[in-house]
């Protein structure tokens, strides 16, 4: 087995057996990095700093002093600021922006001795669901459909993550998820992808989209892996005023594969019409599984989950049009002037740095916060999102977790779906309600479509109960027993 | 209330005032930089402070606990749950595109503040609301034919904005409002009031109407930074007022400049006050929550208040309002006072605000030397004060030993002593020089007869011929008995 091949558990095994070096492990990702190049998933490759740190860590493997992810080698999507590391949140913007600092995620994952791949392809400021919007081009989806040689997206706006990992170039990736970024692209790809509950993951250093939705969260190929991510990236931040401080729990031994006794909801809302018949199936193939481990079925009803899109779609634009003011070409990144005056150098910087779609969510938040628009636009929305968590309060008195499909449609090709921007946003449907009520919720490989493509299944959770989320995915990936491949794997 | 007679009637002026206050503070409100006047530009700028991307606003408790001791002075409601919003306009010096304030929901609701007026009297002014928020950098235009500079030293540092009712009437009424609050800021330790460092800025909101009638259009003249520009402000807006008003325009609502070198207030461009700022709740920062035994703890703290003390004053020493509202202004000079009365033997308090308010303040005033610096302290004068209570010297003396001590920082009975000033008051010296002078002007007796007035002329004979030391008080006693 080559050691891409591998998990990051039994990568993680192999170097505690010294089966395999750290720089073995590293080198061989180096090259598959390479390999994908064109897939586009990295804006930058670090492959010098990535041996450094393998080199690093074969030193503490030596010394019996290995971390829990000593020489697991990730990509980090490009919004996580990264020490000296060139950051650009996939934005022209940004445009020689070095940060100073490292964020608390990454340096959580340093701390624990992972190794620096690259930073991973994005939709512009994490706002797409396609990795179209990048100004760095579009990530292509590793998966092709079957008998169709038309490139697809990998979903987003993490795609370069999915994309990464999904192609074995990286044993697991960080992904930030604000409406779906995490769960759709994982979905798309055929990976898990992880979005935990909100203030369990640190914000601080990650380049803000819509700060009461931005989740940071992990990509793995399993279940178990991104327990084992989830434990590092997970923690109290004191310079977060939203984490939450909770212990973290070693997520892996909540895999016990038992699930007796638990009740697993149903809502009657994600049921839609439109939704491609594939996808119903592998709903109630997952359904089914889940009896077979013992688990009550609860059918139920989330009365609101209509409003979720709408509230969303009006929420997210008016955080990311105040996030995205700071960009104004005064301290950093680009400025698009010369001795001209103050407001026309903040629009030739503004217009130039930031692409159509960022334009465009940010002239929505700007119109939805406006004088006589607040109260029917954005404190509506707000009222929805408090409906939305009070439903899933109530559904926490029948059952233990919620099991929907991740996305409404399999990958679709790069090109389709471009001129009509609702029509992409229609991709985060089944996700942002867990956004919305800041609830721990997974996407995991469930099958294919008739034309072969991965179709995800989402669990939803109780607030910090990432570790029932995570046990009941163990059990749903065991049945599923997934194994097909997408058609381009890195050294292939 | 002051009326302004016009051609047409007369018009009442309706004042209300939007203090900031800058929060005396280790670090900033949302970050730990420093809150140093004077540092070298941009040498005290956190990562938050210049917005760096990801970067995330932590609320500095100490800020919260100044906002609350000053809304307790002002003896206001604190809002157990407050709410900090997002304003949101571009300019260089504010990095995040946006200002960290509050809104809706301010950390302090409805408060009072009274105020002293110059006749003794006093008038209960209406607080609104005050809420903290951060300050902007600064934009500096002048250092650069082509360009401008940024510092952001000053980029988060923590304001209090402490919000009147429109209840002041006149400019003196304004004017006494903004020394009572940085009176009282200065007694809490919230803020240290100083107008020319900026550290406490004043916009002005105006409108003229009818006596009773209601209100008018206001218009708000901002930055406003000292007193007297206060007051000039408030006149030069309430003329222009007038003007249009008598003559039948319309005052139009905008904001205003004050340009003190030309006396009068002008509009801001447009440009710089179409704002709609479009606050939201920052979704960075959870709904502050007060617990309400830190709030019982923090008000227990609080030091005796202007108010407090001065009718203490009144009730302790009998002084005149006046008298008491002068001293209770700061609370240095009140300290220095109470040591005054209290030090050595006891001293007769009404003397003792007299000799501080007109002869110490006015040393202070004239030297420029400050209660630390001055070469004559409490426990100096009140040795004075013990000298002419006693007789010792004359009050025309006190006033010279005074100044000498001044001089040359020595006590009043070295220098008394120095200059043999001691006043005399023995019978038999002074006796002597009575006859002496009684002897030698018979015809200045024979006046005397005439007119008793003329002992106003033997008096002074006496004093000359003792230099001065005699004691009036006995010299007079003295002459009416031998004169007869």
């Amino acid at each position: 087995m080559t050691p891409t091949d591998l998990t990051l558990a039994g990568a993680r095994d192999a170097l505690a057996k010294k089966q395999l070096s750290a720089r073995e492990l590293t080198e061989a990702h180096v090259a598959a990095v390479e390999a994908a190049r064109p897939l586009n998933a990295f804006i930058l490759e670090t492959p010098e700093q990535a041996l450094e740190m393998a080199a690093a860590s074969d030193a503490r493997i030596a010394k019996g002093e290995a971390g829990p992810l000593e020489g697991i080698p990730l990509a980090i999507k490009d919004l996580y600021c990264t020490r000296g590391v060139a950051t650009t949140a996939g934005s022209r913007i940004l445009e020689g922006f070095r940060p100073t600092y490292e964020s608390t995620v990454t340096s959580q994952l340093w701390r624990d001795g992972a190794v620096l791949l690259g930073k991973a392809n994005l939709d512009e400021f994490a706002m797409g669901s396609s990795n179209m919007t990048s100004a760095f081009g579009p990530v292509e989806n590793p998966w092709k459909r079957k008998g169709d040689n038309r490139k697809l997206v990998p979903g987003g706006s993490s795609g370069g993550s999915a994309a990464a990992v999904a192609a074995r170039c990286a044993l697991g990736a960080t992904g930030t998820d604000t409406g779906g970024s995490i769960r759709q692209p994982a979905s798309f790809t055929g990976i898990v992808g992880l979005k935990p509950t909100y203030g369990r993951c640190s914000r601080w250093g990650v380049v803000a989209f819509a700060s009461s939705l931005d989740h940071p969260g992990p990509f793995a190929r399993t279940v178990r892996d991104s327990a084992i991510l989830l434990r590092s990236m997970a923690g109290y931040d004191p310079k977060d005023s939203t984490s939450v401080d909770v212990p973290v729990p070693d997520y892996e031994a909540a895999l016990t594969g038992d699930l007796r006794g638990l009740r697993i909801g149903v809502p009657k809302e994600y049921r839609l019409d439109s939704v491609p018949e594939a996808i119903d199936r592998v709903w109630q193939q997952g359904i089914e599984w889940l009896k077979q481990a013992g688990c009550e079925i609860v059918e139920l009803s989330l009365p609101h989950t209509r409003y979720a899109l709408p509230a969303y779609y009006v929420i997210a634009p008016a955080e990311a049009s105040s996030n995205l003011a700071r960009y104004d070409g005064v301290r950093y990144g680009l400025r698009q002037a010369g001795d001209q005056a103050l407001t026309e150098m903040y629009e030739a910087t503004r217009g130039a740095g930031f692409g159509e779609e960022v334009k465009r969510r940010i002239m929505i938040g700007t119109y939805v916060l406006s004088a006589g628009y607040y109260d029917a636009y954005y404190n509506k929305a707000r009222k929805v999102r408090t409906l939305i968590a009070n439903d899933f309060r109530a559904a926490w008195e029948k059952v233990d977790a919620i099991l929907t499909p991740t996305a409404p449609s399999a990958a679709f090709a790069i090109g389709e779906k471009m001129d009509d921007p609702v029509a992409m946003y229609l991709m985060d449907v089944f996700t942002v309600t867990a956004n919305l009520a800041g609830l721990p919720a997974i996407s995991l490989p469930g099958g294919l479509s008739t034309d072969g493509l991965p179709l995800g299944l989402q669990l939803i959770g109780r607030a910090f109960d990432e570790e029932t989320v995570l046990r009941v995915a163990g059990v749903l990936e065991e049945a599923a027993g997934f194994q097909a491949e997408p058609d381009f794997v890195a050294g292939r | 209330m002051s009326l302004i007679e016009g051609e047409t009637g007369s018009w009442e002026m309706v004042i209300g005032l939007e203090v900031h206050a800058q929060v005396i503070s280790e670090s900033k409100l949302f970050s730990g930089a420093s809150t140093r006047f004077g540092a070298a530009p941009n040498s005290q700028v956190s990562l938050v402070d210049a917005a760096m991307p990801g970067m995330l606003p932590v609320l500095n408790r100490a800020c919260v606990a100044q906002a609350i001791r000053t809304g307790l002075g002002l003896k206001a409601q604190i809002n157990l749950t407050s709410v900090f919003e997002r304003k949101n306009y571009f300019y260089p010096d504010l990095p995040q595109g946006y200002q960290i304030s509050q809104y809706e929901k301010p950390i302090v609701g409805n408060g009072t503040l009274t105020i002293d007026l110059p006749d003794g009297s006093t008038k209960d002014v209406g607080i609104e609301r005050l809420h903290l928020e951060q300050d902007a950098g600064k934009s500096l235009h002048d250092q650069d034919p082509l360009h401008t500079y940024v510092d952001l030293n000053r980029s988060g540092v923590a304001l209090m904005e402490i919000v009147s009712k429109p209840e002041m009437g006149s400019a003196e009424e304004a004017g006494a409002y903004v020394r009572k609050l940085r009176s009282l800021l200065r007694y809490l330790g919230t803020c240290d009031g100083n107008m020319e460092e900026g550290s406490l800025r004043c916009d002005v909101n105006l409108s003229l109407r009818r006596p009773g009638g209601p209100l008018g259009t206001r218009t708000e003249t901002k930055n406003v930074n000292s007193i007297r520009f206060v007051q000039q402000a408030i006149e030069a807006e309430a003329r222009r007022q007038l003007e249009i008003l008598e003559s039948g325009g319309t005052v139009v609502q905008e904001t205003r400049l004050f340009d003190p070198k030309r006396g009068e207030t002008r509009p801001m461009r447009s440009k710089e006050e179409a704002h709609d700022y479009r606050y939201f709740p920052d979704p960075d920062l959870l709904p502050l929550e007060l617990e309400p035994a830190w709030v019982e703890e923090l008000g227990a703290g609080l030091p005796e208040l202007p108010d407090d003390k001065k009718a203490r004053f009144l009730a302790d020493y009998g002084l005149s309002t006046y008298d008491a509202s002068v001293l209770v202004a700061e609370q240095e000079n009140a300290a220095f006072y109470e040591a005054l009365v209290k030090g050595g033997k006891k001293r007769d308090p009404k003397l003792a605000a007299n000799w501080t308010i007109t002869n110490y303040f006015g040393a202070l005033n004239a030297s420029g030397e400050t209660l630390e610096t001055a070469p004559v302290d409490a426990d100096k004068l009140g040795g004075l004060l013990d000298l002419l209570a006693d007789d010792t010297i004359s009050g025309r003396q006190a006033k010279e030993v005074f100044e000498a001590m001044w001089e040359s920082g020595k006590d009043a009975l070295t220098i008394v002593e120095e200059k043999g000033l001691k006043q005399v008051s023995d019978a038999g010296e002074l006796g002597a020089a009575v006859d002496k002078v009684i002897a030698d002007n018979p015809a200045q007796v024979e006046k005397y007869r005439e007119n008793p007035n003329v002992i106003g002329w033997f008096v002074g004979q006496v004093m000359k011929a003792t230099q001065g030391k005699a004691n009036p008080g006995m010299v007079n006693k003295l002459l009416k008995d031998k004169l007869g």
